[in-house]
């Protein structure tokens, strides 16, 4: 044989060897070096002038949104209770965040009801700090005091609100 | 306000079991000996070797079988173990037919016992008995907790395992190292198996006892001191091992042993301390140990200074000369397979010394690839480990790859003149049946863990919102 081919087949070999080594690193790859973000990155860049310039334009409602979130108005209800049906005695603190309610297990509050609905209604707060209840379109309805809903309604202190055989209110 | 009428649930991207990714690697992993065994074929007798076929049937056979046991029995497994596992044994077995073919060993050989066998035919048999073992492993291990029940039995079989060379009659004596059993014709090599049996007492052990053990300590000189009667085991296990290195002679099992205690007791417990203590421990002994024995006084001449020493006529001293010679003349791309002069290391060339072949005939950039490939394995273990969701499978996987990586540290520390010699196996690469299954069943072992680690968290019980909802009748 000769010394040629021999050494091709050497240096070849060699180069065989470190490509099958190369070929299983690359297979765990994120094992190894991470996940890739790079092009996730550069994007960011791109996008920051713009989020740059909405922010520009966002602070007057921003700053409005912080005062009425940051001072609590006097008779403001902070925390919801439940009076009524399963998890009677259960409290939920309102702090300015959405809270949904219904048999669906992703709900603030998961009612183990089976009159409710899936995702039966939420109550969140309105830009001056006025808490609202709002019908997820239910199948039974959802009733504040004995009238069932059919609008977005803010929520008087104190007033039961009636979901399947759950009565929620809001207190101070 | 819209209104939610109905929902869209995105589910969990399905887990990809990656079985084909490893087939196509394992198909690689067999092309790359084939190709080497063409290439020694054609340096020595400047022909296609004739066996070549018959060789790369066989190596693809096995390598098949145990893609399709994995496929159908582990589904999940890590896809890399297996053909990484399947390239060292197949280089090993071309490694070991080169060596075969050298007229220099097999004059070597007639001298001394008046007979020449190859040995690569014998390795092959043994390579087909650990895809057996490795096919067994996953078969009849559904789930590696299962292990966990035999924490005590374990620890009883490796003690027996362990001292099973120095019972009279069945112990067998070969070059000063009493590590051998002779059981019907075999000779096996009983420290080989002991390492996983060993490793599985290790985890069920420090599962129930690492809150004791890290816990429960005094604070002296910023180290953690554990309560006398917890340190109770890891002395014990001390002793045992210099017990192995005082009666059997054999360093490397006794550094593998106490070295995987260590380990998997520093991951238990997370305490420094135990490191600090382990090596001060194991420096103790083997100093102790190296002024008493004469055997392993050698290998220690012979690591400080082999061609010193080689002059008085020492064997463990012209070993380690010959070897170094060897590695030396490899230089950084090797002689090119077949034509080296590694055979002129005339002893144990094939087993404890053939990563000195890899260095002269592939180079430096041939040692490398295959410390890398030892290195994946080991990576892929530790990976294994991280991901297992039970205490049990996390410590036996650490302890496994941390037993692997040990020997492999040892033997090649050894072969490369960085620590003294120990006679201990290159995992797959050397010959030795004993070793070639251990170390299969320890990959599937490792297999069945990774499967149950990244196999997809069962489904969640039908949610609730499926229900329907019931309509109040006025």
């Amino acid at each position: 044989m000769s010394e040629l081919t021999l050494t091709v087949m050497r240096l070849g070999f060699l180069a065989v060897l470190w490509l099958f080594v190369i070929v299983a690193v690359q297979v765990i790859r994120s094992d190894l070096f991470g996940t890739r973000v790079t092009q996730r990155g550069s994007r960011r860049q791109e996008a920051r002038p713009q989020q740059a310039a909405r922010q520009a334009a966002a602070p007057p409602q921003q700053r409005g949104q912080q005062s009425a979130g940051g001072r609590q108005r006097r008779g403001a209800p902070t925390k919801l209770v439940v009076s009524e049906g399963t998890l009677t005695g259960t409290t939920v603190a309102l702090q300015g965040q959405t809270i949904t309610l219904g048999r669906a297990h992703d709900s603030t509050i998961v009612l183990d009801d089976d009159y409710a609905s899936s995702r039966h209604a939420r109550i969140y707060p309105d830009r001056d700090g006025q808490w609202i209840v709002e019908d997820l379109g239910s199948t039974n309805g959802t009733y504040l005091d004995r009238t069932r809903l059919t609008t977005a309604t803010p929520i008087p202190l104190g007033a039961p609100i009636r979901i399947g055989k759950t009565v929620i209110e809001l207190r101070k | 306000m819209s209104v939610v009428t109905n929902t869209t649930t995105i589910g969990a991207i399905e887990a990809p079991s990656r079985r084909n990714t490893e087939l196509a690697l394992l198909g690689f992993a067999v092309v790359i000996p084939v190709f080497a065994y063409l290439n020694v074929g054609l340096a020595i007798d400047g022909k296609v070797p004739s066996g070549m076929l018959g060789y790369g049937l066989g190596l693809a056979l096995l390598a098949g079988v145990a893609h399709l046991v994995v496929r159908k029995w582990a589904p999940y497994a890590d896809p890399l173990l297996l053909p990484l596992a399947t390239l060292l044994n197949g280089m090993g077995l071309v490694l070991i037919w080169r060596l075969d073919q050298s007229p220099r060993l097999i004059a070597t050989s007639m001298r001394l016992y008046d007979s020449f066998s190859p040995d690569a035919p014998k390795q092959m048999m043994y390579s087909a008995i650990g895809i057996a073992m490795f096919v067994g492993m996953l078969l009849l291990l559904k789930d590696h907790r299962v292990l966990q029940r035999y924490t005590y039995i374990s620890m009883v079989a490796a003690l027996v395992l362990l001292l099973l060379p120095l019972v009279p009659g069945l112990g067998s004596a070969v070059y000063g190292a009493k590590i051998w059993i002779n059981v019907a014709g075999f000779s096996i090599q009983p420290g080989e198996f002991a390492k996983i049996v060993l490793a599985i007492f290790f985890s069920g052990y420090l599962m129930v006892k690492r809150d004791a053990l890290a816990l429960a300590s005094r604070r002296f000189m910023g180290l953690y001191l554990p309560r006398g009667r917890d340190l109770g085991p890891i002395l014990t296990i001390w002793a045992v091992s210099l017990l192995i290195l005082i009666f059997e002679n054999d360093l490397g099992t006794s550094l593998l042993f106490f070295g995987m205690f260590v380990i998997m007791l520093y991951v238990a417990t997370e305490r420094t301390s135990w490191i600090v203590m382990g090596l001060l421990m194991s420096v103790a002994g083997a100093v102790g140990v190296a002024s008493f024995a004469g055997h392993v006084q050698d290998r220690v001449d012979a690591w400080a200074d082999p061609f010193g020493c080689a002059k008085e006529g020492i064997a463990a001293c012209q070993q380690m000369s010959q070897v170094m010679m060897s590695f030396g003349s490899g230089g950084i791309l090797g002689t090119g397979l077949g034509q080296g002069n590694s055979d002129l290391i005339g002893f144990a060339a094939n087993s404890d010394f053939i990563f000195a072949t890899v260095g002269e005939e592939l180079g430096l950039a041939g040692v490398m690839v295959f410390l890398l490939i030892y290195g994946l394995i080991i990576e892929r273990g530790v990976r294994t480990a991280l991901a297992a969701r039970d205490p049990f499978g996390k410590l036996l996987a650490m302890g496994l790859s941390g037993a692997f990586a040990l020997q492999i540290f040892v033997v090649a520390g050894g072969v490369m003149g960085l620590i003294p010699l120990t006679g201990m196996t290159m995992p797959f690469l050397a010959y030795g049946g004993s070793s070639v299954i251990a170390n299969w069943a320890l990959i599937g072992i490792l297999i069945r863990i990774s499967d149950t680690a990244r196999r997809p968290a069962p489904a969640p019980a039908p949610s609730p919102d499926a229900e329907m909802t019931q309509v109040v009748r006025p």
